[in-house]
């Protein structure tokens, strides 16, 4: 599977004295991306841990995900009563950067393939 | 024990040597070395274990990361906690003064010292949250309250991050 993407490059030619514009030939660059990339998405999941204070995993959560205060304490709240919370779900690269920084503020976070 | 928000450090006054002593052991107690179920905890899995490809890449690569960052912390804070060693009395109340810079090598030391315990000992839910229990008659007695004494420290400095 791939994902074809098309640019249109023009780029312009004038020429005043003979007052005729010239269009260069169009580039189209393609890209492709592997299946993986376009495969079902990540989630970032925090579990439950009775150790990690409710006050600094919410301030993790602040900081990682740039949430606001609210939503972060309201996943705090869902890890601490139902054991985990959804916290993000995207393509894997940043999901792995995200537990990679939640892993570094050592809380317990796993990444998640949608099934 | 006094704690106090002063410009920019935080300063603990009125130490007295039981709680300096805790506070010595920040370092080592944050060491997982030699115990395994503390070691699981502080380098845990990063999946729940069907993406075996993941794990292998984050032994290889993530993990010496995340051993080199939670290295530096404690050394952060084995430096800070050299104002403890000085040649007062040795049962005289100490001050010890935290660079707010530091704050988060504290938080991150804190937070490995209180799992690492955790994990050693095996410690419910329940006994970490029983914030009353007393005297201290045993050596998991003496560890829950280390834990407990590191939280309290975590919450204010976290607090202090706040404002």
């Amino acid at each position: 599977m791939a994902q074809i993407k098309e640019m249109q490059g023009l780029t312009y030619a004038s020429n005043e004295q003979a007052g005729t514009i010239t269009t260069a030939e169009p580039t189209i660059e393609k890209e492709t991306r592997s299946e993986e990339d376009l495969d079902l998405p990540w989630q970032v999941i925090v579990h439950n841990d009775p150790v990690n204070l409710m006050s600094y995993v919410t301030m993790v959560f602040q900081r990682v995900f740039g949430y606001p205060r609210e939503k972060a304490e309201k996943h705090m709240l869902e890890v601490h009563h139902g054991g985990r919370s959804i916290l993000w779900s995207g393509m894997r690269e940043p999901a792995e950067l995200y537990v990679q920084q939640l892993h570094g503020y050592l809380l317990l976070a796993t990444l998640e393939k949608v099934s | 024990m006094e704690i106090h928000r002063r410009k920019d450090q935080i300063e603990l006054s009125e130490l007295d040597p039981f709680l300096a002593e805790l506070l010595r052991q920040i370092p080592t107690s944050a060491d997982p070395n030699g115990v395994p179920a503390a070691e699981q905890r502080i380098f845990s899995s990063p999946s729940s274990g069907k993406e075996t490809e993941i794990c292998a890449e984050w032994k290889t690569y993530v993990e010496p990361e995340l051993r080199r960052l939670f290295q530096t912390a404690t050394e952060t804070v084995a430096t800070d906690l050299q104002q403890l060693n000085g040649n007062e009395k040795s049962f005289a109340n100490r001050t010890l003064r935290i660079p707010s810079k530091h704050a988060d090598a504290w938080l991150s030391a804190l937070n490995q010292a209180r799992l690492v315990i955790a994990a050693k000992h095996d410690f419910t839910e329940n006994e970490l949250n029983d914030h009353f229990r007393s005297p201290i008659g045993s050596r998991r007695d003496l560890s829950l309250f280390q834990v407990n004494f590191y939280g309290f420290l975590q919450e204010f400095i976290l607090r202090e991050l706040e404002d």
